[in-house]
């Protein structure tokens, strides 16, 4: 049976795994493969690194990052930050990433999925979208949640898989940080409405939210950030609990 | 000397790093003496059957590793590689393959979500060394649309994703998996250890 896949993200800045809330200073934690692996040996699925440096000068250098994960991690890793033209993703995936993650970039120019996808495949390409509920719509936002851009998040999420994504995560942006527990309501309508593996990101606070969404939604993968690096979730802790909640789970020995 | 085939497909460099974790010194390489000389022979492989296929032709290598082939050493397809071991695919219209191992690609035409992409379980069918250090229900890393529609002789593992799709397959001293080994923590490194000592 096809396992629910757990991916920590990490967000990466200068080359260094960096966390804090985005109202909070970042502090420097960690060396990229060395938090990685860590990840990897507690029984990651899966790691999506998030590149925040911000010139693009900057993130040449802090991309070196992305073959030193290559050489030591031994499961599939995304990454994303920034990326906006085909040169960049091939960039990217030829320092040995098996997914990139677009964005702001594919609302700006859809095209760059389509293009992306058909010179790499749909399977490495995943478009990302910020979601934001207003009123009674779900609006996508860009540029890390700033800009709102007016676009219908459903709408969005179908042109992104016809245009050639693979794959997508949703960040539900009301309940990202609130650790309440995942957007359900929001995940069931884009995994009723596309036929591609769909991430669901934003309110893990603690393993009961997993089990909650895995048990009310279809989602493929769940995405979580902070709940892993405080060590509030241990990952082998949170696979064990779904599956005795007979989630499929991978067990790593 | 092992050789992973160099014929311009895209993940050469992540097979030969999951080659090296697993202790396998694999030299990347399209040079007839080096295939002549190879002890394993691994073909990489993803994108399209038929693209991949023409490549490969291009190369020139392959009267070389039906040699290889011939003489019993070992070849193991890895994901696409290992479709273009069987006969045919209908990817795209219907290319032939290298045709080591009888049957044909096609597409997956289920329920669920194609590609079959993710964390899947191995249901032995067959005894096999690749399995020695692995244990059935363990979980290997899929990423694929097609897959190889062939005899239960020929499979010494499947997958369930509705219906019994190949993981591993072999005929003789050829072998093939459907899923990234190089991807698969530590099961798949095991696999890689365990293919490691079929030589000789």
């Amino acid at each position: 049976m096809l396992a629910r896949r757990i991916i920590p993200c990490l967000d990466v800045k200068d080359g260094r795994v960096v966390k804090g809330s985005q109202f909070q200073a970042l502090k420097d934690v960690d060396d990229p493969k060395k938090l990685g692996k860590r990840y990897s040996l507690e029984g990651a699925d899966e790691l999506v690194f998030y590149d925040i440096t911000a010139s693009h000068e900057a993130r040449e250098i802090s991309l070196q990052f992305v073959e030193e994960v290559a050489e030591e991690i031994n499961i599939p890793f995304c990454v994303g930050g920034g990326l906006k033209t085909l040169d960049d993703i091939a960039n990217v995936l030829n320092k040995g990433a098996d997914k990139v993650s677009i964005n702001s970039a594919a609302i700006d120019n859809p095209d760059l999925i389509k293009k992306a996808s058909q010179k790499y495949g749909a399977q490495c390409i995943v478009l990302s979208i910020d979601v934001k509920q207003v009123d009674d719509a779900y609006i996508v936002f860009k540029n890390g949640g700033r800009i709102n851009t007016g676009i219908d998040a459903l709408e969005w999420a179908q042109k992104g898989v016809e245009l050639g994504a693979g794959e997508l995560v949703i960040n539900s942006m009301n309940h990202d940080g609130m650790k309440q527990g995942f957007d359900i309501p929001l995940l069931n309508k884009i995994t009723e409405l596309v036929n591609v593996p769909v991430i669901a990101s934003g309110g893990a606070g603690n393993t009961q939210h997993f089990v909650d969404l895995a048990k009310a939604t279809d989602v493929d993968g769940y995405l979580a950030a902070s709940v892993f690096h405080y060590n509030e979730i241990k990952i082998s802790y949170l696979k064990e609990t779904l599956r005795q909640n007979n989630i499929p789970v991978r067990i790593e020995r | 000397m092992n050789v992973i085939i160099d014929y311009k497909v895209g993940n050469i460099g992540s097979i030969s790093r999951g080659l090296t974790r697993a202790g396998i010194d694999a030299k990347i390489s399209a040079n007839p003496e080096d295939i002549k000389q190879a002890e394993i022979l691994f073909l990489p492989g993803v994108g399209a059957f038929k693209d991949a296929m023409e490549d490969l032709v291009k190369t020139g290598l392959v009267p070389l590793i039906n040699d290889h082939v011939t003489q019993g050493k070992l070849l193991v397809g890895i994901c696409l590689g290992m479709q273009l071991l069987f006969d045919s695919s209908t990817e795209y219209g219907h290319t032939k393959g290298l045709g080591y191992i009888p049957g044909e690609v096609v597409y997956l035409d289920i329920e669920k979500k194609v590609p079959h992409m993710g964390w899947n379980q191995l249901m032995f069918n067959q005894d096999n060394h690749t399995l020695k250090y692995i244990n059935e229900n363990d979980y290997v890393y899929f990423v694929h649309s097609y897959y190889a529609n062939t005899a239960p002789d020929n499979v010494v593992a499947y997958t369930d994703y509705d219906i019994n799709i190949p993981a591993i397959v072999r005929r003789d001293n050829v072998i093939g998996m459907q899923f990234h080994p190089e991807k698969s923590g530590q099961v798949g490194l095991q696999l890689l250890k365990a293919i490691k000592e079929m030589t000789s």
